[in-house]
Protein backbone atom coordinates (compact mmCIF):
# COMPACT_ATOMS: atom_id res chain seq x y z
CA UNK A 1 0.00 0.00 0.00
CA UNK A 2 1.81 2.81 -0.97
CA UNK A 3 1.40 6.46 -3.16
CA UNK A 4 -0.15 9.50 -1.54
CA UNK A 5 -4.05 9.34 -0.36
CA UNK A 6 -6.93 11.90 -1.30
CA UNK A 7 -10.19 11.38 0.86
CA UNK A 8 -12.66 11.75 -2.14
CA UNK A 9 -15.45 10.85 -0.56
CA UNK A 10 -16.94 9.45 2.70
CA UNK A 11 -20.26 8.01 4.42
CA UNK A 12 -21.26 7.58 7.41
CA UNK A 13 -23.93 4.95 7.92
CA UNK A 14 -26.74 4.74 10.41
CA UNK A 15 -29.40 2.36 10.06
CA UNK A 16 -28.58 2.10 6.37
CA UNK A 17 -29.67 -1.00 3.70
CA UNK A 18 -26.78 0.67 1.53
CA UNK A 19 -23.71 2.74 1.24
CA UNK A 20 -23.53 3.88 -2.74
CA UNK A 21 -20.35 6.10 -4.40
CA UNK A 22 -22.04 7.02 -7.23
CA UNK A 23 -19.55 9.76 -8.40
CA UNK A 24 -15.89 10.16 -8.05
CA UNK A 25 -14.63 7.17 -9.97
CA UNK A 26 -13.27 8.34 -12.42
CA UNK A 27 -10.17 8.36 -14.32
CA UNK A 28 -8.37 10.98 -12.06
CA UNK A 29 -6.74 8.01 -10.13
CA UNK A 30 -5.11 4.56 -11.24
CA UNK A 31 -6.03 3.27 -7.80
CA UNK A 32 -8.64 3.63 -5.47
CA UNK A 33 -8.39 2.73 -1.91
CA UNK A 34 -11.71 1.99 0.54
CA UNK A 35 -11.50 2.13 4.36
CA UNK A 36 -14.44 0.28 5.96
CA UNK A 37 -14.38 1.15 9.96
CA UNK A 38 -17.33 -0.68 12.14
CA UNK A 39 -19.02 -1.84 10.02
CA UNK A 40 -21.81 -2.89 12.29
CA UNK A 41 -25.13 -5.46 10.64
CA UNK A 42 -28.36 -4.89 12.25
CA UNK A 43 -28.65 -8.67 10.91
CA UNK A 44 -26.45 -11.44 12.52
CA UNK A 45 -24.63 -13.92 10.71
CA UNK A 46 -24.60 -12.35 7.35
CA UNK A 47 -22.49 -11.86 4.38
CA UNK A 48 -21.38 -8.18 3.66
CA UNK A 49 -20.50 -7.14 0.51
CA UNK A 50 -20.40 -5.00 -2.51
CA UNK A 51 -21.11 -4.39 -6.30
CA UNK A 52 -20.34 -2.20 -8.70
CA UNK A 53 -22.30 -0.87 -11.89
CA UNK A 54 -20.35 0.16 -15.35
CA UNK A 55 -20.52 3.15 -17.58
CA UNK A 56 -23.73 2.68 -19.70
CA UNK A 57 -25.50 -0.27 -17.43
CA UNK A 58 -27.98 0.11 -14.86
CA UNK A 59 -28.17 -1.70 -11.32
CA UNK A 60 -25.01 -3.18 -9.17
CA UNK A 61 -24.80 -6.37 -11.52
CA UNK A 62 -21.27 -6.58 -13.12
CA UNK A 63 -19.66 -10.03 -13.60
CA UNK A 64 -17.17 -11.20 -11.50
CA UNK A 65 -14.80 -14.10 -10.89
CA UNK A 66 -13.00 -14.02 -7.38
CA UNK A 67 -11.26 -15.68 -4.66
CA UNK A 68 -12.20 -16.29 -1.32
CA UNK A 69 -9.86 -17.51 1.77
CA UNK A 70 -10.25 -16.60 5.48
CA UNK A 71 -8.21 -17.30 8.44
CA UNK A 72 -10.46 -18.03 12.18
CA UNK A 73 -10.13 -18.02 15.69
CA UNK A 74 -12.60 -17.98 17.97
CA UNK A 75 -12.86 -17.40 21.61
CA UNK A 76 -13.23 -20.54 22.39
CA UNK A 77 -9.78 -21.84 20.65
CA UNK A 78 -11.17 -23.52 17.07
CA UNK A 79 -9.17 -22.59 14.23
CA UNK A 80 -9.17 -22.43 10.50
CA UNK A 81 -6.96 -21.32 7.55
CA UNK A 82 -9.65 -22.40 4.16
CA UNK A 83 -10.28 -21.64 1.06
CA UNK A 84 -13.94 -20.54 0.82
CA UNK A 85 -15.95 -21.95 -2.38
CA UNK A 86 -19.34 -20.55 -1.17
CA UNK A 87 -18.32 -17.28 -1.35
CA UNK A 88 -16.53 -17.14 -4.29
CA UNK A 89 -17.59 -16.38 -8.09
CA UNK A 90 -17.08 -17.88 -11.05
CA UNK A 91 -18.41 -15.03 -13.41
CA UNK A 92 -21.16 -14.28 -11.08
CA UNK A 93 -23.13 -11.04 -11.08
CA UNK A 94 -23.87 -11.55 -7.00
CA UNK A 95 -22.60 -8.72 -4.38
CA UNK A 96 -19.11 -10.11 -3.71
CA UNK A 97 -18.77 -10.81 0.15
CA UNK A 98 -15.88 -9.93 1.73
CA UNK A 99 -16.60 -10.93 5.09
CA UNK A 100 -19.18 -14.22 6.51
CA UNK A 101 -21.03 -15.07 9.80
CA UNK A 102 -20.66 -11.40 11.02
CA UNK A 103 -22.07 -10.56 14.89
CA UNK A 104 -24.62 -8.11 15.16
CA UNK A 105 -23.56 -7.51 19.07
CA UNK A 106 -23.20 -3.77 19.99
CA UNK A 107 -19.60 -4.13 19.74
CA UNK A 108 -18.68 -6.04 16.79
CA UNK A 109 -18.82 -5.56 13.12
CA UNK A 110 -16.06 -5.13 10.11
CA UNK A 111 -13.02 -3.61 9.44
CA UNK A 112 -10.49 -3.41 6.74
CA UNK A 113 -9.90 -1.70 3.49
CA UNK A 114 -10.41 -2.61 -0.12
CA UNK A 115 -7.92 -1.60 -3.57
CA UNK A 116 -9.51 -1.21 -6.85
CA UNK A 117 -7.70 -0.90 -10.33
CA UNK A 118 -7.95 1.76 -12.57
CA UNK A 119 -12.09 1.29 -12.75
CA UNK A 120 -11.81 4.23 -15.71
CA UNK A 121 -10.17 1.57 -18.04
CA UNK A 122 -12.32 0.71 -21.35
CA UNK A 123 -9.36 -1.79 -22.34
CA UNK A 124 -8.74 -4.04 -19.27
CA UNK A 125 -10.91 -5.68 -16.83
CA UNK A 126 -11.22 -4.61 -13.15
CA UNK A 127 -8.67 -6.22 -10.85
CA UNK A 128 -9.69 -5.48 -6.87
CA UNK A 129 -8.44 -7.14 -3.60
CA UNK A 130 -10.13 -6.78 0.30
CA UNK A 131 -8.45 -7.60 3.55
CA UNK A 132 -11.15 -7.36 6.43
CA UNK A 133 -10.67 -8.68 9.82
CA UNK A 134 -14.42 -9.20 11.90
CA UNK A 135 -16.25 -10.40 14.42
CA UNK A 136 -18.04 -13.10 13.65
CA UNK A 137 -19.80 -16.71 14.62
CA UNK A 138 -18.37 -19.98 14.59
CA UNK A 139 -20.02 -22.92 15.65
CA UNK A 140 -22.14 -20.23 18.56
CA UNK A 141 -18.76 -18.79 19.51
CA UNK A 142 -17.87 -15.54 18.84
CA UNK A 143 -14.57 -15.52 16.21
CA UNK A 144 -11.95 -13.70 14.67
CA UNK A 145 -12.08 -13.88 11.19
CA UNK A 146 -9.74 -12.56 8.88
CA UNK A 147 -11.06 -12.97 5.27
CA UNK A 148 -9.34 -12.16 1.83
CA UNK A 149 -11.17 -11.69 -1.48
CA UNK A 150 -9.18 -10.96 -4.71
CA UNK A 151 -10.50 -10.82 -8.28
CA UNK A 152 -11.53 -9.08 -11.08
CA UNK A 153 -15.06 -7.58 -12.50
CA UNK A 154 -15.00 -8.94 -16.24
CA UNK A 155 -15.72 -5.89 -17.65
CA UNK A 156 -13.49 -3.52 -19.87
CA UNK A 157 -16.52 -0.59 -19.42
CA UNK A 158 -15.28 2.01 -17.19
CA UNK A 159 -16.71 1.58 -13.20
CA UNK A 160 -18.29 4.42 -11.87
CA UNK A 161 -20.24 3.43 -9.26
CA UNK A 162 -19.92 1.04 -6.09
CA UNK A 163 -22.08 -0.07 -3.65
CA UNK A 164 -21.92 -1.91 -0.34
CA UNK A 165 -24.24 -3.62 1.78
CA UNK A 166 -25.28 -6.87 3.72
CA UNK A 167 -27.85 -8.89 2.01
CA UNK A 168 -30.76 -8.16 4.50
CA UNK A 169 -31.43 -5.40 7.33
CA UNK A 170 -29.05 -2.37 7.89
CA UNK A 171 -25.91 -1.54 9.60
CA UNK A 172 -24.38 1.71 11.11
CA UNK A 173 -20.43 2.28 10.16
CA UNK A 174 -17.87 4.46 8.00
CA UNK A 175 -16.55 3.88 4.72
CA UNK A 176 -13.73 6.08 2.85
CA UNK A 177 -12.82 6.44 -0.08
CA UNK A 178 -9.50 7.88 -1.47
CA UNK A 179 -7.84 8.28 -4.43
CA UNK A 180 -4.13 6.72 -4.75
CA UNK A 181 -1.21 9.27 -6.76
CA UNK B 1 -4.74 16.87 3.94
CA UNK B 2 -6.38 13.60 3.76
CA UNK B 3 -2.70 11.60 3.27
CA UNK B 4 -1.69 9.38 5.94
CA UNK B 5 0.08 11.88 8.40
CA UNK B 6 3.51 10.55 9.99
CA UNK B 7 2.66 11.17 13.67
CA UNK B 8 5.39 9.71 15.63
CA UNK B 9 9.01 8.00 14.52
CA UNK B 10 10.88 5.73 17.10
CA UNK B 11 14.46 4.72 16.56
CA UNK B 12 14.94 2.13 18.89
CA UNK B 13 18.89 0.41 19.33
CA UNK B 14 18.94 -2.36 21.63
CA UNK B 15 15.99 -1.07 23.15
CA UNK B 16 14.02 -3.28 25.25
CA UNK B 17 10.83 -1.84 24.09
CA UNK B 18 9.01 1.06 21.73
CA UNK B 19 6.31 2.64 23.22
CA UNK B 20 3.36 5.08 21.31
CA UNK B 21 1.12 6.73 24.23
CA UNK B 22 -0.78 8.60 21.70
CA UNK B 23 -3.79 7.03 19.92
CA UNK B 24 -6.59 9.79 19.56
CA UNK B 25 -7.12 12.16 16.80
CA UNK B 26 -7.76 9.75 14.18
CA UNK B 27 -9.80 6.51 13.18
CA UNK B 28 -6.75 4.65 11.09
CA UNK B 29 -3.45 3.71 12.98
CA UNK B 30 -0.51 2.45 10.28
CA UNK B 31 2.51 1.14 12.09
CA UNK B 32 5.07 0.66 10.09
CA UNK B 33 7.94 -1.55 11.27
CA UNK B 34 11.46 -1.25 9.32
CA UNK B 35 14.53 -3.68 9.69
CA UNK B 36 13.72 -5.21 12.92
CA UNK B 37 16.99 -7.07 14.01
CA UNK B 38 16.68 -8.72 17.52
CA UNK B 39 20.00 -9.18 19.77
CA UNK B 40 18.48 -12.78 20.31
CA UNK B 41 18.10 -14.78 17.43
CA UNK B 42 15.13 -16.47 16.55
CA UNK B 43 12.74 -14.53 18.66
CA UNK B 44 9.66 -12.55 17.22
CA UNK B 45 8.38 -9.30 17.44
CA UNK B 46 5.50 -8.61 19.03
CA UNK B 47 2.44 -5.87 20.57
CA UNK B 48 0.41 -5.58 23.19
CA UNK B 49 -1.88 -2.30 23.82
CA UNK B 50 -3.43 -0.72 27.13
CA UNK B 51 -6.84 0.55 27.57
CA UNK B 52 -8.06 3.68 29.43
CA UNK B 53 -8.20 3.36 33.04
CA UNK B 54 -6.42 0.15 32.82
CA UNK B 55 -2.84 -0.33 33.96
CA UNK B 56 -0.14 -2.40 32.05
CA UNK B 57 0.07 -3.84 28.25
CA UNK B 58 -2.55 -7.04 28.45
CA UNK B 59 -5.75 -6.27 27.24
CA UNK B 60 -7.74 -9.26 25.71
CA UNK B 61 -7.08 -10.38 22.33
CA UNK B 62 -8.47 -12.96 20.56
CA UNK B 63 -6.17 -13.63 16.98
CA UNK B 64 -4.91 -15.54 14.02
CA UNK B 65 -1.77 -16.42 12.33
CA UNK B 66 -0.58 -17.78 9.36
CA UNK B 67 2.26 -18.17 7.21
CA UNK B 68 3.88 -18.55 3.91
CA UNK B 69 7.61 -19.67 3.86
CA UNK B 70 10.11 -20.62 1.73
CA UNK B 71 13.89 -21.81 2.55
CA UNK B 72 16.79 -20.58 1.24
CA UNK B 73 17.67 -23.85 0.47
CA UNK B 74 14.84 -24.70 -1.63
CA UNK B 75 14.22 -27.65 0.73
CA UNK B 76 10.91 -26.81 2.17
CA UNK B 77 7.94 -23.99 1.54
CA UNK B 78 4.13 -24.31 2.50
CA UNK B 79 1.29 -22.31 3.83
CA UNK B 80 0.56 -22.95 7.38
CA UNK B 81 -2.10 -21.70 10.37
CA UNK B 82 -0.13 -20.90 13.42
CA UNK B 83 -1.89 -22.28 16.24
CA UNK B 84 1.40 -21.43 18.61
CA UNK B 85 0.95 -17.74 17.77
CA UNK B 86 -2.60 -16.82 18.00
CA UNK B 87 -4.92 -16.58 21.30
CA UNK B 88 -7.89 -17.46 21.66
CA UNK B 89 -9.10 -14.44 24.58
CA UNK B 90 -5.62 -14.14 25.75
CA UNK B 91 -3.79 -11.26 27.35
CA UNK B 92 -0.51 -12.05 26.07
CA UNK B 93 1.40 -9.95 23.44
CA UNK B 94 0.61 -10.85 20.12
CA UNK B 95 2.90 -11.92 17.63
CA UNK B 96 3.40 -9.79 14.17
CA UNK B 97 6.33 -12.58 13.04
CA UNK B 98 7.39 -15.58 14.32
CA UNK B 99 11.53 -16.11 14.60
CA UNK B 100 13.55 -13.42 13.31
CA UNK B 101 17.49 -14.38 12.49
CA UNK B 102 19.96 -11.97 14.71
CA UNK B 103 23.01 -11.94 12.36
CA UNK B 104 23.75 -8.69 11.32
CA UNK B 105 21.34 -8.60 8.07
CA UNK B 106 18.93 -10.24 9.14
CA UNK B 107 15.51 -8.42 10.06
CA UNK B 108 11.77 -8.37 9.93
CA UNK B 109 9.18 -5.46 7.99
CA UNK B 110 5.73 -5.05 7.93
CA UNK B 111 2.90 -2.85 8.28
CA UNK B 112 0.34 -3.00 11.19
CA UNK B 113 -3.05 -1.33 10.43
CA UNK B 114 -5.33 -0.83 14.07
CA UNK B 115 -9.27 0.59 13.67
CA UNK B 116 -10.52 2.88 15.87
CA UNK B 117 -8.74 2.46 19.02
CA UNK B 118 -10.46 5.56 20.82
CA UNK B 119 -14.07 3.84 20.08
CA UNK B 120 -15.79 3.07 22.91
CA UNK B 121 -18.31 0.77 21.42
CA UNK B 122 -16.61 -1.08 19.29
CA UNK B 123 -13.74 -3.82 19.95
CA UNK B 124 -10.51 -2.72 18.00
CA UNK B 125 -9.74 -4.55 14.78
CA UNK B 126 -6.45 -4.67 13.50
CA UNK B 127 -4.33 -6.94 11.04
CA UNK B 128 -0.82 -7.09 9.97
CA UNK B 129 1.34 -8.34 7.18
CA UNK B 130 5.40 -8.80 8.00
CA UNK B 131 8.59 -10.77 6.16
CA UNK B 132 10.88 -11.88 8.33
CA UNK B 133 13.94 -13.50 7.58
CA UNK B 134 13.93 -16.19 10.05
CA UNK B 135 16.63 -17.35 12.45
CA UNK B 136 16.32 -21.33 10.14
CA UNK B 137 16.70 -19.32 7.11
CA UNK B 138 13.85 -18.68 5.51
CA UNK B 139 11.63 -16.09 3.81
CA UNK B 140 8.37 -15.97 6.00
CA UNK B 141 5.70 -14.32 4.89
CA UNK B 142 3.55 -13.83 8.37
CA UNK B 143 -0.18 -12.17 8.80
CA UNK B 144 -2.11 -11.77 11.60
CA UNK B 145 -5.31 -10.22 12.86
CA UNK B 146 -7.74 -9.80 15.57
CA UNK B 147 -9.41 -7.84 17.38
CA UNK B 148 -8.80 -6.51 21.23
CA UNK B 149 -11.56 -7.42 23.08
CA UNK B 150 -12.65 -4.52 24.75
CA UNK B 151 -14.60 -0.93 24.53
CA UNK B 152 -12.58 1.07 26.22
CA UNK B 153 -10.33 3.20 24.59
CA UNK B 154 -7.35 2.38 23.75
CA UNK B 155 -4.69 4.81 24.61
CA UNK B 156 -0.94 2.90 24.13
CA UNK B 157 0.40 0.14 22.45
CA UNK B 158 3.73 -1.44 22.99
CA UNK B 159 6.51 -3.27 20.97
CA UNK B 160 9.33 -5.66 21.62
CA UNK B 161 10.57 -8.54 21.15
CA UNK B 162 9.58 -12.21 22.67
CA UNK B 163 13.20 -11.87 24.32
CA UNK B 164 15.80 -9.64 24.70
CA UNK B 165 16.30 -6.08 23.02
CA UNK B 166 15.94 -5.22 19.32
CA UNK B 167 16.90 -2.30 16.79
CA UNK B 168 14.07 -0.98 14.68
CA UNK B 169 12.79 2.00 13.08
CA UNK B 170 8.97 1.86 14.08
CA UNK B 171 6.66 5.26 12.71
CA UNK B 172 3.06 5.78 13.41
CA UNK B 173 0.53 7.20 10.77
CA UNK B 174 -2.71 8.46 11.30
CA UNK B 175 -5.82 8.27 8.66
CA UNK B 176 -9.01 10.25 9.08
CA UNK B 177 -8.52 13.12 11.58
CA UNK B 178 -11.02 12.82 13.99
Amino acid sequence: MSGKLTLISSATASGASNVSFTSGIDSTYDEYLFFFVNLNPSVTLLEFGFQVNASGQSGFNETITSTTWLAEHSEADATGLEYRTSEDQANGTAYQPFQLNTSNDSDSGISGSMSLFNPSSTTFVKHFYINTNAMGINAGNSSSCNYFVSGYINTTSAITEIDFKPPSGTFDGNIYMYGVS
Amino acid sequence: MSDWKLLNTSTASGASSVEFTSLTGYKIFKFVFIDVNPATDGEALQFQVNASGQTGFNETMTTTMFKSYHYESGSYSGLVYETDHDQAQGTAYQKLTTSIGSDSDECGAGELFLFNPASTTYVKHFYARANQYASAVYSGDVFTAGYINVTAAITGIDFKMSSGNLDAVIKQYGLVAT
